[in-house]
C-alpha cells in the first residue's frame, strides 16, 4: 500500500493540505478529550475517598466519645446515650458465615453443573436464570422473606431442627414470629448464591479441556476430574468469588432488617432475633434521636466500610496474584 | 445401563468393588450439583410466583395513575425521576471513564482505575446512603437528588465496565481506516468509535438502571418521608419512590398495605426483569455483530 491516501481523499492534491486552523483545532480537541476523560477517571477515585471521609467525619463524635472500645462493647441503649457495636458485629459475623457456609457449596455446585453437566441448550437458560436471582431488589426479597419465608421457617423448619438437633445450642429456643438470625441468614444465602455461582462458572469454563480429558483418559470419574483437576486449578479464584459473596452478605441492610427481628442481645441460638451492622443502620437511622446516636450509626458504617473494603481488596488481590490463567500449565 | 440386570459377555468389565464405589460417588456428586441448580431455580420461581399471584390482584389503572390511598402513581413517577437524574449523571461519566481506559490509559493508569471501579461496585449501598446523608441531607433537607447521587455511584462502575467491554470490541480496522485518512484522534473517537459502540453502551446503561431502580438502602436515608398523595417531579424536594414505599408498607404490618406492596413489587420486578433480560439479549447481539 502506498503511504499516500487515494486522490479522492486528498482532493486537490498538494494544494489542499490540512489547514493550520484545523490542525490547531485538532490539537485542542485531542487535549480536551483526553482532559475530560482523565477528569472522569479522577472523579471516580475522588468519590471513594470522599465517601470514606464523609463516613469517618460523621462518626467522629462517637469515635471521640467511645474510642476503640465501641467495637466490642455490647451495650446499645440510645435512651441512655450508651453505644457499642459488639452485638451487631456478632450478628454480622454469624449471618454472613452461615450464608457463606450454606450458599458457597451450593453456588459452586451450580457452577459445576453449568459447565460440566448441563446440556448446552439448558445451560443458556439456567445460567441467566440464576443470575436473575441477583436482580431481585433486596426490599422485595425481604418482603417475601417477611410474609412467606418467615412463617414457613417458624412453623416448619425451626421446630424440625429444634426437635432433631436441639441438643446443639445454635438450634435452641425459638422466637414466636419467625423473624430470626436464621431467617436472615437464609435470605442472605439466596443473595450470595448467584454471585458466587456466576463467577465460579466462568472460572470452571477457563480450565483447559486437555487437562480434564487427560484425567478422564487415565480413568478418573467425573467427580475425580472435578476433585483432581477443576477445583485445584481454580481454587484461588473460587476463594475470591466467595469473598465477593461475603462482601454482599456483610453489606445487605434492607432485606436483613426486614426479617432479623431487631434484637440487641448476643444469643447462641440462631432462632432468636438479632441485628447486623448494616441492618442496624437501616432500622435506626431514620428515627435517630440524638447527634450521638447518629454518630454511633456512622461508626457502624465505618466498621462496615473497613470490613467491606478489606474483603473486596483481598478478593481482588487473590484474583490477581493467583490468577487461574497463571496456574494453568501452558 | 445394560451392565446391571442383563447378563452379558462383557461381565468382567462390569464395575465392581473400588471402581463401583468411585462411580457411585461420582454419580452422587452429579445428582447433588443438579439438585443445587434446581433449588436455585425453584427459589426464583417461588419468589416470582408469589409476587405475581399476590400482586396481580392489586394492579389496575387507578393503582398506576392515582395517588395514595387508591394508587401508587406518585411513587412510580418519583422513582422514574430519581433513576433518570442518576443516569444523567452516571452515564456520561461512565462512558468517559471507559474511553479513558480503552483509548488513553497505559497499564499503569488502568490497573488502579479498574480497582477503583471494582471497589465502588463493592461498596454496600447503605454506606452510600450514609454518604449522601452526610453530604447533602444533614443540616439541609432530604431530597430525591441526594438519592439520585447515591444511585449514580451504584450505576457508575456498571456503566463504565459495560461500555469498556463494548469499546474493546470496536474493530481495529475502523480506527486504522480513520487514522489513515488523517483524522485526529478525538474526531475518530467521537465520530467512529463511539457511534459503533453506542448500542452496547445503551444496553449496559439499561442494565445499570435495572440494578439501581430497586435499591432501597440509600433512599431511606436520602428521602425517607414524603407525601404519597401528590405527584412531584422536583428532585430537590423529598420525592415519593417505590422502594421506600414497599419498605414502609412491609414494616407497618397492615394487610391492605401488604396487598399494595405486592402490587408495587410486581411492577418493580416486571420492569427489572424485562429490562435486564432485554438488555442482555441486545448486548449479546451487538457483541456478536461487533466481533464478527
Amino acid at each position: 500500500m502506498s503511504t499516500f491516501a487515494s486522490p479522492a481523499a486528498r482532493a486537490g492534491g498538494r494544494g489542499a493540505r490540512v489547514s493550520p486552523l484545523r490542525k490547531r483545532a485538532d490539537r485542542i480537541g485531542d487535549r480536551a478529550l483526553f482532559g475530560i476523560c482523565a477528569l472522569a477517571a479522577l472523579t471516580a477515585a475522588a468519590t471513594i475517598v470522599l465517601v470514606g471521609y464523609q463516613i469517618v467525619d460523621g462518626a467522629s463524635p462517637a469515635i471521640s466519645e467511645f474510642g476503640f472500645s465501641f467495637v466490642y462493647e455490647t451495650t446499645w441503649q440510645p435512651n441512655f446515650g450508651v453505644f457499642g457495636a459488639g452485638s451487631v458485629l456478632f450478628g454480622t459475623a454469624v449471618t454472613s458465615a452461615f450464608a457463606l457456609l450454606l450458599g458457597g457449596p451450593i453456588a459452586i455446585a451450580i457452577g459445576l453443573f453449568l459447565t460440566l453437566l448441563a446440556p448446552s441448550g439448558l445451560r443458556g437458560i439456567i445460567g441467566p436464570l440464576v443470575e436473575l436471582l441477583a436482580a431481585i431488589p433486596s426490599v422485595i426479597l425481604g418482603f417475601w422473606g417477611l410474609l412467606v419465608l418467615a412463617p414457613f421457617v417458624q412453623s416448619k423448619l425451626e421446630p424440625f431442627l429444634h426437635s432433631t438437633l436441639g441438643f446443639i445450642p445454635i438450634f435452641g429456643a425459638q422466637e414466636t414470629t419467625g423473624l430470626s438470625v436464621f431467617t436472615a441468614s437464609l435470605i442472605l444465602t439466596i443473595m450470595v448464591i448467584p454471585i458466587i455461582a456466576s463467577i465460579s462458572r466462568d472460572l470452571f469454563q477457563s480450565v483447559p479441556p486437555e487437562l480434564q480429558d487427560g484425567a478422564s483418559a487415565l480413568g478418573a470419574t467425573r467427580w475425580e476430574v472435578v476433585r483432581g483437576v477443576v477445583l485445584p486449578t481454580t481454587a484461588s479464584g473460587v476463594v475470591a468469588a466467595c469473598l465477593l459473596g461475603l462482601g454482599r452478605a456483610l453489606g445487605e441492610a434492607i432485606a436483613v432488617s426486614q426479617v432479623i427481628g431487631a434484637g440487641s442481645e448476643i444469643q447462641a441460638s440462631l432462632f432468636r432475633s438479632g441485628d447486623t451492622l448494616a441492618s442496624r443502620i437501616a432500622l435506626q437511622f431514620p428515627g435517630a434521636l440524638t447527634e450521638l446516636h447518629k454518630a454511633s450509626l456512622f461508626y457502624l458504617g465505618v466498621m462496615l466500610l473497613v470490613i467491606g473494603l478489606a474483603s473486596n481488596l483481598i478478593a481482588q488481590w487473590i484474583g490477581r496474584r493467583f490468577s487461574y490463567g497463571g496456574a494453568v500449565a501452558k | 445401563m445394560s451392565a446391571g440386570a442383563v447378563p452379558d459377555p462383557a461381565a468382567p468389565l462390569t464395575p465392581s468393588g473400588n471402581l463401583r464405589r468411585r462411580q457411585l460417588v461420582s454419580r452422587g456428586a452429579e445428582i447433588a450439583a443438579t439438585a443445587a441448580a434446581v433449588a436455585a431455580i425453584a427459589v426464583l420461581a417461588i419468589v416470582i410466583y408469589t409476587v405475581v399471584s399476590r400482586g396481580a390482584k392489586a394492579i389496575d389503572l387507578d393503582f398506576i395513575f392515582t395517588g395514595y390511598p387508591t394508587g401508587v402513581g406518585p411513587m412510580l413517577l418519583g422513582t422514574i425521576v430519581i433513576a433518570l437524574v442518576a443516569t444523567l449523571m452516571a452515564m456520561p461519566l461512565g462512558v468517559l471513564i471507559a474511553l479513558f481506559l480503552t483509548e488513553y490509559a497505559g497499564s499503569r493508569a488502568a490497573a488502579p482505575l479498574r480497582l477503583t471501579l471494582d471497589l465502588l461496585n463493592g461498596l454496600p449501598s447503605i454506606i452510600l446512603g450514609l454518604f449522601v446523608f452526610a453530604l447533602l441531607v444533614n443540616h439541609k433537607k432530604q431530597s430525591g437528588f441526594a438519592g439520585a447521587v447515591a444511585l449514580a455511584i451504584i450505576e457508575l462502575p456498571l456503566i463504565a465496565r459495560g461500555s469498556q467491554e463494548v469499546l474493546l470490541l470496536v474493530p481495529a480496522a475502523l480506527r486504522e481506516a480513520s487514522d489513515a485518512l488523517g483524522v485526529a484522534r478525538w474526531r475518530s473517537v467521537l465520530t467512529v468509535v463511539l457511534p459503533t459502540a453506542l448500542g452496547g453502551i445503551v444496553t449496559a446503561t439499561v442494565l445499570a438502571v435495572a440494578r439501581a431502580a430497586g435499591e432501597t438502602a440509600p433512599l431511606i436515608l436520602a428521602t425517607p418521608t414524603f407525601d404519597p398523595k401528590t405527584f412531584s417531579v422536583n428532585p430537590f424536594e423529598a420525592l415519593p419512590n417505590v422502594p421506600v414505599w414497599i419498605y414502609k408498607l412491609s414494616e407497618e404490618g397492615n394487610p391492605e398495605g401488604f396487598t399494595e406492596a405486592w402490587g408495587l413489587s410486581l411492577l418493580l420486578i416486571a420492569f427489572i426483569l424485562f429490562a435486564s433480560l432485554g438488555a442482555r439479549a441486545l448486548l449479546a447481539r451487538s457483541k456478536r455483530k461487533l466481533s464478527s
